[in-house]
């Protein structure tokens, strides 16, 4: 009915369409806002899982790209930018992972207390329509462009519906996620410029990826690039120590924004460097290979110990997130087939991961009133299936097997045991924190003995279990870990395929030189093997 | 000019070549009969024909700008010569004073000023920008320039009954004046020297920018050459408010009235940074060893200066006022990377212009609503609580502000990624270090002023004791209209660039 390509549209200005209609839609009702949103989120995931399935079966790949169109919007001519959309093995999982999140975080909105819930839905909206144009962006002017689209939305939710310190929150957070932005823009630009300003291969990354592959540029230039890429994405990411803004947006971000920035937004940093930054300028990456490593090592050890001394919920579980990009900068400073492979994987599980935890400690919230950690306790007897699935999304981002988190931050350990070995232990180390504090804050919450003033602060308030609306979304998140947990292979092997076409990482870091002598990889001429012949 | 020019002039028909100039004369001259002979009680028809025709000047305009222009040469002897980008710019200050007048209607009236000349001056004005534009030739420059100064001298003034806006009309009329000298000055010492007849290439038309031009590439060494440009230069550095010739800017937005600091805001600078770049492109091509690093350097300073400033600000004219010195200096990015050579960078200033003036008038066009009878005092605290009781308001001056601080998918950001470009193009890494350090720090302050409408405040103790601010009652259908239309086109800009500047 339609082509690949126009789903891939669509899936981006479904949301876009039904945010229209609902910041206008003040009449709707809540019913009509809820169905509304539920077109808007549902969609999208379903052409998400769609494209997904049918993705290993895709031939007649332009450089490892399914699904490719574009359109030019005007800027073509003069400096190269066309909206230009595909997916390939590393984009895939991500992409998939917008569109679950998204529909979780989603049905999680539609059904809380939210003030003028068609405003909130519709800026939700708008995070979706960006989140899923980031991954399947292959222009990477389109890739900045969706990105910050998204990010709009989550100063004005801050803003308008968030925790008590929400005025200097989102105004840090802006401030602080404008300056990475600004200087990967800068990167991005740079790129650009020194294919020589050539319109014809402009900000398209199947163009830069070929003339990357054909000419050398001086390792100087490179490294350059790739530190304004490092440190833009790497303040966008939460790298150590530029993650100060990360815990304290959370714990006031609305949860349904939260789920969607720490678990979807917050990728994009990381994929550009796995995408763009380290196949495109190799002898940038391993230039500042060893500050990767000690940073991400900050971002394990130093905050891993910072999260064991919250005691607040939703703080702990910001900089658990905080801590948790630190294996996948670890991941990519291996430069290795099985080290990006796993940073991918586990960018897929965190992401997934860290919006349950945000679903079930607003469940916490709602029972309890509080954040506090110290003040609740026994919550277990009185909301057991709430405990189950608190213990198990703990246990998931600890990294136990049986969760997709697991093969992630096993596959990173094996590959830093091959370039950095010293970094396994203290890297081994961080699952030990984790474990220390995920399973603490599951003890604290769900067992032991209610404390006095906890009981006290109830009241005659009866506590429920976990309500419908909050098992769905926990429900979605929960089997999506199990599932890719238990059978890997569903988004590995497009993973890996994409990873060993890459001469980059085939070869990186210790025979880098043998590709740079190897002969060009050809790449077949993208504008006349477009789908439909359609012209750029 | 010459004998040969009077002649040529007398032979030619050159009149039809400026016909867009001598309608918004018309126009103007039509209002001011107008008031001569209109009973007072059909006095409401003036804004009607000023808006109204200078619309019509504009639709003729914009369905020419889709046709291409050749160059017609020099035109009354080498005082004229319209360039590439004259259509655009002429379609420019037609629309920006058209939305001056219709600011002006609801000021007006609010404030019981007499209302033709306001309008009689914005059209004048704006016709002198549009051939200041376009001049060739020095003396036409300073003729068409300070046409548009004294217009401006009492548009500032206008509100007679305001301290502020006198002590502004004071201080824009002395630094005018001090300006105008400053570049009178350079224009002379270039005249002189160009005149030498013991140096190469020596001209007796040492006015026109062409003969000036050839004369400086053959002499770019002499140094009454230098500090002329360099004067010359200054006098333009203080239309477009960059450090150090800025102080004028703050407390000259703040006391003019709100239509006035619009049309000072938009069309002023924009015809400082076309003067700029007929000059730098012009004359001064081959003297860009000075030109490059001077001007880089009141770049740097210009957009750390507005945007450092405009921080602690808590009057919203006085913000946009600094927060423009702040533009001016990212499109001083832009004109440095012209006079490096860059080809895109021309477009991408002229791009950055209409993107701010759409995204301006966005703004002020709900600073006027707003404003009370005490047009100067707008605070930001004035904005509290705009997005419950005014929730489209607060909607357009969402975007107007995006758009200003360069958020996509606004039109503002576009033109910001188009300067950075040109500039990455030019190879200007310092200046784009500041511009980024600019940008980072204006979303404090254009983010603070949208947390002030849209984020409801804490109560603190002591707010009882603080005055509550009236808002005015609700919007009409004609200025919902309008500012739909500027936020439109400010949201389709940043998406669409398709048929912008022919492709």
């Amino acid at each position: 009915m339609f082509s690949d390509f126009t789903l891939l549209l669509l899936s981006i200005f479904i949301p876009l369409s039904a945010a229209v209609v609902l910041f206008f839609g003040k009449s709707l009702g809540n019913s009509g806002v809820r169905l509304i949103s539920a077109i808007g989120f549902m969609l999208p995931a379903g052409i998400a899982v769609y494209l997904w399935m049918k993705f290993n079966a895709q031939e007649n790949l332009i450089d490892g790209f399914a699904y490719v169109g574009g359109c030019d919007l005007g800027l073509r001519e003069s400096v190269g930018i066309t909206l230009l959309l595909g997916l390939n093995g590393i984009s895939m999982p991500l992409f998939l992972l917008a569109g679950i999140v998204g529909l979780a975080a989603g049905i999680h909105a539609m059904y809380s207390q939210a003030e003028r819930l068609h405003l909130y839905m519709g800026l939700l909206l708008v995070m979706q329509a960006g989140l899923m144009g980031v991954f399947c962006s292959i222009d990477i002017f389109f890739f900045y462009f969706f990105h910050e689209l998204a990010l709009i939305p989550t100063f004005i939710m801050i803003g308008l519906w968030g925790g008590e310190g929400r005025r200097a929150a989102a105004m840090e957070m802006t401030v602080y996620l404008t300056l990475g932005a600004m200087l990967s823009l800068l990167g991005l630009i740079a790129l650009y410029g020194q294919t020589g300003w050539d319109t014809a291969t402009g900000f398209s990354l199947i163009g830069l990826r070929d003339y990357f592959a054909h000419h050398t540029i001086s390792e100087a230039v490179e490294s350059n690039i790739f530190a304004l890429l490092l440190f833009g994405f790497g303040i966008l990411v939460s790298l150590f120590p530029f993650h100060s803004w990360a815990p304290r947006g959370y714990a006031n971000a609305p949860t349904a924004n939260a789920m969607l920035h720490a678990g979807v937004l917050k990728k994009f940093g990381l994929y550009g460097l796995v995408q763009i930054a380290a196949p495109l300028i190799p002898h940038g990456a391993l230039a500042w290979n060893d500050w990767i490593v000690w940073l991400a090592l900050g971002n394990i050890l130093i905050i891993g110990f910072v999260t064991i001394a919250q005691s607040d919920l939703k703080l702990m579980i910001g900089y658990s997130s905080v801590m948790h990009m630190g294996y996948i900068f670890l991941g990519i400073a291996t430069m290795s087939v099985v080290g990006i492979g796993g940073a991918v994987m586990l960018m897929f599980a965190h992401g997934i991961s860290v919006a349950l935890m945000f679903v079930l400690a607003t469940a916490v919230f709602n029972r309890t009133g509080t954040y506090d950690m110290k003040a609740i306790g026994g919550l277990g007897p009185k909301a057991p299936v709430l405990a189950g699935f608190f213990v198990a999304a703990s246990m998931a981002s600890i990294g136990l097997p049986g969760f997709a988190n697991f093969w992630g931050e096993f596959t990173i350990f094996i590959a830093l045991w091959e370039n950095h070995p010293w970094a396994v232990a203290p890297a081994v180390f961080g699952v030990v924190i984790s474990a220390i504090y995920g399973l603490r804050a599951a003890s604290n919450i769900f067992f032991g003995s209610q404390t006095k003033a906890f009981t006290d602060s109830l009241g005659h308030r009866e506590i429920g279990d976990i309500t419908l609306a909050e098992r769905a979304p926990a429900t979605i998140l929960l089997v999506t870990l199990a599932f890719i947990g238990l059978w890997p292979m569903g988004i590995s092997q497009s993973i890996q395929k994409a990873v060993e076409a890459d001469p980059v990482y085939t070869h990186a870091p210790a025979k880098l030189a043998e590709r740079d002598n190897a002969p060009a990889i050809n790449i077949a001429d993208t504008e006349a093997s477009l789908p439909g012949g359609q012209s750029l | 000019m010459n004998y040969n020019g009077f002649q040529e002039l007398a032979a030619t028909n050159q009149w039809s070549a400026i016909w867009p100039e001598l309608s918004m004369a018309g126009i103007g001259l039509l209002v001011l009969c107008l008031d001569l002979f209109l009973p007072s009680s059909r006095k409401r028809l003036i804004p009607l024909v000023a808006i109204f025709g200078q619309l019509a000047l504009l639709a003729v305009l914009v369905m020419g700008c889709g046709c291409a222009t050749e160059s017609t040469g020099p035109l009354f002897g080498g005082m004229i010569e319209s360039g590439p980008y004259t259509p655009y710019m002429r379609a420019f200050f037609v629309l920006s004073s058209t939305l001056v007048c219709y600011l002006g209607v609801s000021y007006l009236s609010r404030q019981n000023l007499p209302r033709s000349e306001f309008y009689l001056l914005t059209i004048f004005v704006s016709g002198a920008m549009m051939l200041l534009v376009q001049s060739s030739n020095f003396v036409m420059l300073f003729v068409s320039l300070e046409t548009v100064t004294i217009g401006f001298y009492v548009l500032v003034s206008y509100c007679r009954y305001s301290p502020f806006s006198l002590e502004a009309g004071l201080k824009y009329l002395i630094l005018g004046a001090l300006s105008s000298a400053i570049l009178l000055f350079g224009i002379v010492l270039l005249y002189g020297a160009a005149s030498n007849p013991a140096l190469a290439q020596s001209t007796t038309d040492s006015m026109n920018f062409a003969a000036l031009g050839k004369f400086i590439a053959a002499t770019p060494e002499e140094p009454l050459v230098l500090v002329g440009a360099v004067l010359v230069l200054c006098g333009i550095c203080f239309k477009i408010g960059a450090v150090p010739f800025q102080i004028w800017v703050p407390d000259v937005y703040q006391g003019a009235p709100t239509p006035v600091t619009a049309f000072l805001a938009v069309s002023s600078k924009a015809a400082g940074f076309l003067v700029l770049m007929n000059l730098v492109a012009g004359p001064f091509a081959a003297l860009s060893k000075l030109t490059v690093p001077l001007l880089s350097a009141i770049a740097i300073i210009t957009i750390l200066f507005g945007n450092i400033t405009a921080l602690g600000q808590r009057n919203v004219k006085r913000v946009i006022g600094l927060s423009g010195i702040a533009h001016a200096g990212y499109l001083l990015v832009g004109v440095v990377a012209m006079a490096v050579g860059v080809a895109l960078a021309p477009w991408a200033i002229i791009f950055y212009l209409f993107a701010y003036l759409f995204a301006s008038f966005a703004v002020f066009g709900v600073m006027v609503h707003l404003a009370g009878v005490e047009d100067e005092i707008q605070e930001i605290d004035h904005y509290q609580k705009l997005a419950e009781r005014q929730p489209f308001l607060a909607g357009v001056l969402a975007i107007g502000l995006g758009s200003l601080a360069g958020i996509p998918p606004l039109a503002g950001f576009i033109g910001k990624l188009l300067l950075f470009i040109a500039a990455f193009q030019a190879e200007l890494y310092t200046l784009l270090g500041a511009a980024i350090i600019g940008v980072v720090i204006s979303v404090y302050y254009y983010f603070g002023w949208m947390r002030e409408a849209f984020f409801i405040k804490p109560a603190l103790p002591g707010d009882e004791a603080r005055p509550s601010y009236p808002m005015p009652g609700a919007v009409g259908i004609i200025h919902k209209l309008t500012l739909g239309l500027l936020v439109v086109i400010t949201v389709l800009m940043g998406l669409f660039q398709r048929g912008i500047f022919g492709g």
